[in-house]
């Protein structure tokens, strides 16, 4: 689990962290049931206080992203929840912003873009 | 005592009514602030603020001439055994005697510590990469902070107190001060209490944050409640302001043109309707980093200075 603080941004670490363990485990690079690390490891990984880390793990568990089980650690949680959902949502539709952004810059509309993704997508699936 | 406060009993450091003066110069003005045990406690504010003097009075290097220190709950100043023994302290420059070698340090410094832990002591001295039999005054300036740091931290102070630790230092060495403030206070609970003028460093590892602002605590409180309390609003204007909009209760003002942004404390200003009768509307609102409040407070500190700096 790879997380990068900015201390120079204005967003609060806490959060810093329960955003990006929201957008690695709607990306799927965490997986359901996958552990995270204890709050110290992290602590000391990140350069950040415990407490810090423990506020937003509380954070992460009270929105149903990760679960705590009693004395052994923080796991991903297993059943996707709707604000999973709707995360996934998010995180795409910033990269759907960025791309449509970049299309316009480069003079190509919207069919374009379109058939392209249709193409790729069927380029990809041909592949496995 | 003259000034009861309510936590003073349980806190680690209190400190009531401190003032100090050198000459004609304050260089602390009413000081009064309780660290907590259990956590890290950052003292910001620039040089000359007065944080090493405020320092000097915990370990009992200054008496207090106006107001009452108190570490443990003990004078620092009459009972210097009992404070010293629970404190691990490292400076900006340690002071450590150039003509020992590393281990030589080491065994001197245990000496003083009947609570030294002489693995750990190891296990830091492998883990900063020092070698035993260098002499401190061949280090380079980031292993005597490593050299200084394994010192302050082999006791496992109850306190560990930390006055500019990484001025100066490269940001591996910055990198390694910062663990040693994470491990103290992931064990057991104990207490850092950390000066620095690298706000980005306070912002990341503290629980309480002081401001000191030429000799006196302009911002004091949990580092949450700050950041909560803060707002970075810009704003769009209708017409291009020629000079600074006047908005009362704002900390700092600066922009140009149509854009401005302003600073303040949530807790005093109710700005959506300030701005609207100004012409202006709200484009965006932000927190704040712990830099750009602290930068809005000593800038709204200092009579006389423009609230807007000409960029």
């Amino acid at each position: 689990m790879q997380i990068h603080i900015s201390s120079s941004d204005g967003v609060p670490i806490y959060l810093q962290i329960v955003n990006q363990v929201k957008h690695l485990v709607a990306a799927g690079r965490l997986a359901p049931a996958e552990e995270i690390p204890p709050i110290r490891a992290l602590a000391e990984q990140l350069v950040v206080n415990p407490s810090t880390v423990a506020r937003a793990y509380l954070e992460l568990e009270r929105a149903g992203i990760v679960t705590k089980r009693h004395g052994s650690g923080t796991y991903v949680s297993t059943s996707p929840s709707t604000l999973s959902r709707r995360e996934k949502i998010r995180v795409l539709t910033q990269r759907m912003d960025a791309l449509l952004a970049e299309a316009g810059n480069l003079d190509i509309d919207l069919s374009e873009v379109l058939e392209l993704a249709r193409e790729r997508h069927e380029t990809m699936h041909a592949k496995k | 005592m003259n000034f009861p406060s309510p936590s003073s009993a349980e806190s680690v450091i209190s400190i009531t009514g401190l003032t100090r003066r050198f000459g004609p110069k304050t260089a602390l003005n009413d000081v009064s602030l309780y660290v907590p045990p259990g956590g890290v406690f950052g003292l910001v504010g620039e040089n000359g603020a007065g944080k090493t003097t405020l320092i000097k009075h915990l370990l009992g290097l200054f008496r207090a001439e106006t107001g009452e220190v108190r570490v443990f709950g003990l004078d620092p100043v009459a009972e210097p055994v009992a404070v010293l023994g629970g404190i691990g302290y490292l400076s900006e420059q340690p002071d450590l005697p150039g003509w020992m070698r590393v281990d030589e340090l080491l065994r001197y410094t245990q000496a003083f510590y009947p609570n030294w832990d002489p693995a750990y002591a190891e296990q830091l001295r492998v883990q900063f990469g020092l070698n035993p039999t260098q002499r401190i005054s061949t280090l380079s300036k980031g292993q005597r902070a490593k050299a200084g740091l394994l010192a302050a931290q082999a006791h496992r102070p109850k306190l560990l107190l930390l006055d500019e630790p990484s001025s100066g230092l490269d940001p591996m060495v910055r990198r390694d001060i910062l663990e040693a403030v994470i491990r103290t206070v992931a064990d057991e609970g104990r207490t850092v209490f950390f000066s620095s003028h690298l706000l980005e460093e306070i912002e990341r590892v503290s629980d309480q944050v002081a401001m000191l602002h030429q000799g006196q605590i302009v911002l004091c409180g949990p580092l949450d409640e700050i950041k909560a309390r803060h707002r970075r609003y810009t704003l769009h204007f209708e017409k291009a302001q020629v000079k600074s909009p006047a908005i009362a209760g704002a900390l700092r003002i600066s922009g140009s043109g149509k854009e401005w942004t302003v600073v303040c404390n949530g807790a005093g200003i109710n700005l959506p309707p300030l701005a609207a009768g100004l012409g202006a509307r709200i484009v965006g609102e932000q927190i704040p980093s712990l830099n750009e409040i602290f930068e809005a407070h000593a800038g709204a500190a200092l009579p006389g200075q423009p609230a807007a700096p000409l960029s």
